[in-house]
């Protein structure tokens, strides 16, 4: 039944090398990643610069380890906070409905209207810009919206199906039949929204550092690094390159897995 | 059969909220009324109308899922369970049947899992399964499977009153006259009552002791299978009956 399809086993594929090369990079990457002159300044792609150097004579692909292992670690705190809150609201406006969930989910209806870096923007300036912890707060509040609202209308579906009547009528408590009873059944609608919620985080970080309002050195993450590379697009294009296209693969290798969730679900249906 | 209730409902009207307003005002959609009857201890009392009439708003009124406008429900015996029409969502789909049917001993809470497992077993026996069932996911059985699992899912803490609506209706002839063989000796087995909800008057005919003609909402006739089959005193029995035919 559960057949594995093409692009959940590429997808896993993909994102697990990825996952492998961040966690090496948390313990060893091949130079220091912020030492200056570890390299000739804007050397090309060589077998000793995987992606070259940039004006400092920084390994590129030293930083760029690092880098992805910042962005992915502020995607995965900010899914956390946005999905925990998120559904955790959206369980219980969509189970128990009346006014409460109304208003809730006007709410979120104005939220929804502003674009999502503008309301990050707004809540980072009134924490304090450039601390890493900040970014992930700003970003997981902003990320509590889709969530709220994904898995309202997935708990609110399940609400009148007879198993969930008869769990009541055995007498099981709301919390049990929240979390025992009808998670795991919201599942095929929680786990792509989770995958595409941590694509939207890490191009939200990259978008943020690249505006200077995200991450800011020592630490590196791939987005400040693209704003780095920005200015030395013609004297080191290989920075941007390099830099792009591990974003580019983050990103893609998680949009697969989605994807084959989401037709593992519908064959099952 | 003693005259001992099990349940009585005197002039209750009831009904549902319809649609939802700007600001969360809803509106009351009267659906029963004035409904005075009694299930009596051990029988099967069968509540026969054409859908949309009230058949499950009465039902969900009785089990407190909808609160009665006026009137009252009183309850004779504990925990009255339910089972559905439909068998393909009536059980949750990401459990085996055997989580199933230990998950309303596991809510009680009083019981050893030893005690627990031995129950399901027990229960499974009853409801004529074989053991290899437990560990089946509702996907991978039949209608008639699912809604043998459903019957032994209310029956588990052995409730003395059970609500059955529709509960064959989905079921292909021969499965129906098998199930409905199960409810008659579980009856008998488990000392039980049944309210028996259905728009089938053979089944009703088959099944029943007592019937409730139930029209836009209210009870119209009243009286044992014999009488309200052979001797229809109402014009709107008369015209069930007739289309029954």
């Amino acid at each position: 039944m559960k057949r594995g399809n093409g692009f959940f086993i590429a997808g896993l594929a993909l994102t697990g090398l990825l996952a492998a090369l961040i966690l090496l990079g948390f313990f060893w990457t091949p130079y220091d990643p912020n030492a200056m002159a570890a390299g000739p300044k804007f050397d090309g792609p060589s077998l000793a610069h995987w992606m070259g150097t940039d004006n400092f004579g920084r390994d590129i692909f030293s930083r760029v380890l690092k880098g992805a292992g910042t962005t992915a670690s502020i995607a995965l705190a900010t899914l956390a906070i946005g999905a925990v809150c998120g559904c955790l609201a959206g369980a219980l406006t969509g189970y128990f409905g009346g006014p409460v969930d109304e208003l809730l989910m006007r709410l979120n209806d104005a939220l929804t209207a502003f674009p999502s870096i503008l309301l990050a923007l707004v809540v980072i300036s009134i924490l304090e810009p450039g601390k890493k912890r900040n970014v992930i707060l700003a970003l997981g509040l902003v990320f509590i919206p889709s969530f709220a609202r994904v898995s309202r209308t997935a708990f609110a579906s399940l609400r009148e199906v007879n198993y969930i009547k008869s769990a009541r009528l055995m007498g099981a408590s709301s919390p049990r039949i929240l979390a025992v009873h009808m998670l795991p059944n919201t599942a095929p609608v929680l786990l792509p929204a989770l995958t595409i919620g941590f694509n939207n985080a890490v191009l939200a970080e990259a978008s943020m550092s690249f505006l200077g309002i995200g991450v800011t050195p020592p630490d590196a993450s791939l987005g400040y690094m693209l704003s780095e590379a920005q200015g030395m697009l013609f004297a080191a294009p290989w920075y941007a390159a390099g830099t792009g296209l591990v974003i580019v693969w983050m990103v893609f290798g998680v949009g697969l897995i989605g994807e084959g969730l989401r037709r593992r679900d519908r064959e099952v249906l | 059969m003693s005259e001992e209730l099990v349940l009585s409902l005197r002039h209750v009207d009831s009904g549902y909220h319809d649609g939802v307003g700007p600001f969360g005002r809803r509106e009351r959609q009267e659906v029963l009324h004035d409904v005075t009857f009694d299930v009596r201890h051990g029988e099967i009392l069968g509540l026969v109308g054409e859908s949309g009439t009230g058949k499950s708003t009465l039902a969900k009124t009785i089990l407190g899922m909808v609160k009665p406008d006026r009137g009252t429900v009183t309850h004779y015996t504990k925990r009255p369970q339910m089972i559905f029409q439909d068998p393909y969502s009536s059980l949750n789909p990401f459990y085996s049947v055997e989580w199933t049917l230990e998950e309303p001993l596991r809510v009680y809470g009083k019981y050893e899992k030893a005690e627990r497992k031995r129950r399901v077993r027990e229960m499974l026996e009853r409801v004529e399964l074989p053991g290899e069932c437990l560990g089946a996911k509702p996907s991978e059985l039949s209608g008639g499977q699912r809604q043998r699992v459903s019957i032994a899912a209310a029956l588990i803490r052995r409730p003395k009153f059970l609500i059955a609506d529709e509960p064959v209706s989905a079921l292909d002839v021969t499965i129906q006259a098998q199930i409905l063989d199960l409810l008659r000796s579980l009856r008998r087995e488990l000392d039980l009552s049944y309210l028996f909800i259905s728009h089938d008057l053979n089944v009703v005919y088959q099944l029943c002791d007592r019937v409730l003609v139930m029209k836009r909402g209210r009870i119209v006739e009243q009286g044992t299978v014999e009488e309200i089959f052979n001797h229809p005193k109402e014009a709107y029995t008369k015209q069930l009956l007739a289309a029954a035919e």
